[in-house]
């Protein structure tokens, strides 16, 4: 438990340290979802491209040095996965930001606006998980990784 | 030159969502889940990522000029409206389903390129549907930020 902790504490910081980086180097709010949206609808501006090949780097970086994706990624169903990206584009695109957006930089921007946000989307997550995890017992089998 | 750093900022960013856990959807469920075996690491992640970026912040609001000269555009911090509310739930009610939010489902494009492919591919159809219902007010904001390149 602690070497978990310690883990994600590092990995925090690590987060923390490029959001200060995108920031104080380029001018840039590292928000995910609106570098991704704003990349995908064509928007001039290259070193939105270059941000997203640094994570998918990380991601190929990490499997050829033997990690795998995660096993409850990969016995999730495509349905699932497709119907999640979409709630997941519309609501980050209608609401402005992500887990990285408003949950770190807004956070960290000492922002009542992605207070709201953050506080929103966590417990509405929570909420999901609470319904699909115990009372709804069907869908466990639907999904290996509704079950931790 | 800032192509650059914004490649290097998205690998250290991809490297901490790794190294924190962040991507395995199995986790992040497991702290969502705070009626069953709740499991409280990823608190640690959001943590360490704020007080990390906090000072940064504080630096931003007072130079709004970066180190390369560019000027640092910092976002509405006052607006609550249904439109965040909203939009910030629908997020949710995706994020709790699979257990993945945007930048994992980006990293993990690099581990599991079908999988991660679908979810992505996804965010950008949700991202196009939500765009045709922006209001154009919002959509000209955008295209004076994007213009700025």
């Amino acid at each position: 438990m602690i070497q978990t902790i310690l883990q994600s504490l590092l990995g925090g910081v690590l987060i923390g340290a490029a959001t200060a980086g995108l920031l104080l180097v380029n001018g840039r709010i590292a928000g995910i979802s609106g570098i991704f949206g704003e990349a995908t609808a064509l928007r001039p501006g290259l070193w939105r491209w270059a941000f997203l090949a640094g994570l998918v780097g990380a991601g190929a970086a990490a499997s050829l040095a033997g990690l795998a994706a995660p096993q409850a990624l990969q016995a999730e169903g495509f349905g699932l996965l497709a119907v999640s990206g979409l709630l997941v584009g519309v609501g980050t695109r209608f609401s402005g930001g992500c887990t990285s957006g408003h949950g770190v930089c807004g956070l960290a921007n000492l922002s009542p606006r992605s207070l709201s946000a953050t506080a929103t989307f966590m417990a509405v997550a929570a909420l999901v998980v609470f319904v699909t995890h115990h009372l709804l017992p069907a869908h466990a089998q639907l999904s290996l990784a509704a079950r931790p | 030159m800032k192509v650059l750093t914004a490649a290097v900022f998205g690998a250290l960013f991809g490297l901490g969502l790794i190294v924190s856990g962040m991507t395995d959807p199995a986790r992040v469920l497991g702290f969502l889940d705070v009626a069953g075996a709740w499991n409280p690491a990823l608190a640690f992640v959001m943590g360490g990522a704020v007080l990390t970026a906090l000072p940064a912040f504080a630096i931003a609001r007072r130079r709004r000029v970066s180190l390369m000269g560019e000027p640092i555009g910092l976002p509405d911090r006052r607006t609550v409206n249904a439109r965040l509310l909203i939009g910030a739930a629908i997020f949710g009610v995706g994020w709790g389903l699979v257990g993945i939010c945007p930048g994992p489902g980006l990293v993990l494009l690099g581990q599991n390129p079908l999988r991660a492919g679908v979810f992505v591919a996804a965010i950008a159809v949700g991202a196009w549907i939500a765009r045709l219902r922006e209001p154009a007010a919002a959509g000209a904001g955008l295209a004076a930020t994007g213009a700025r390149n």
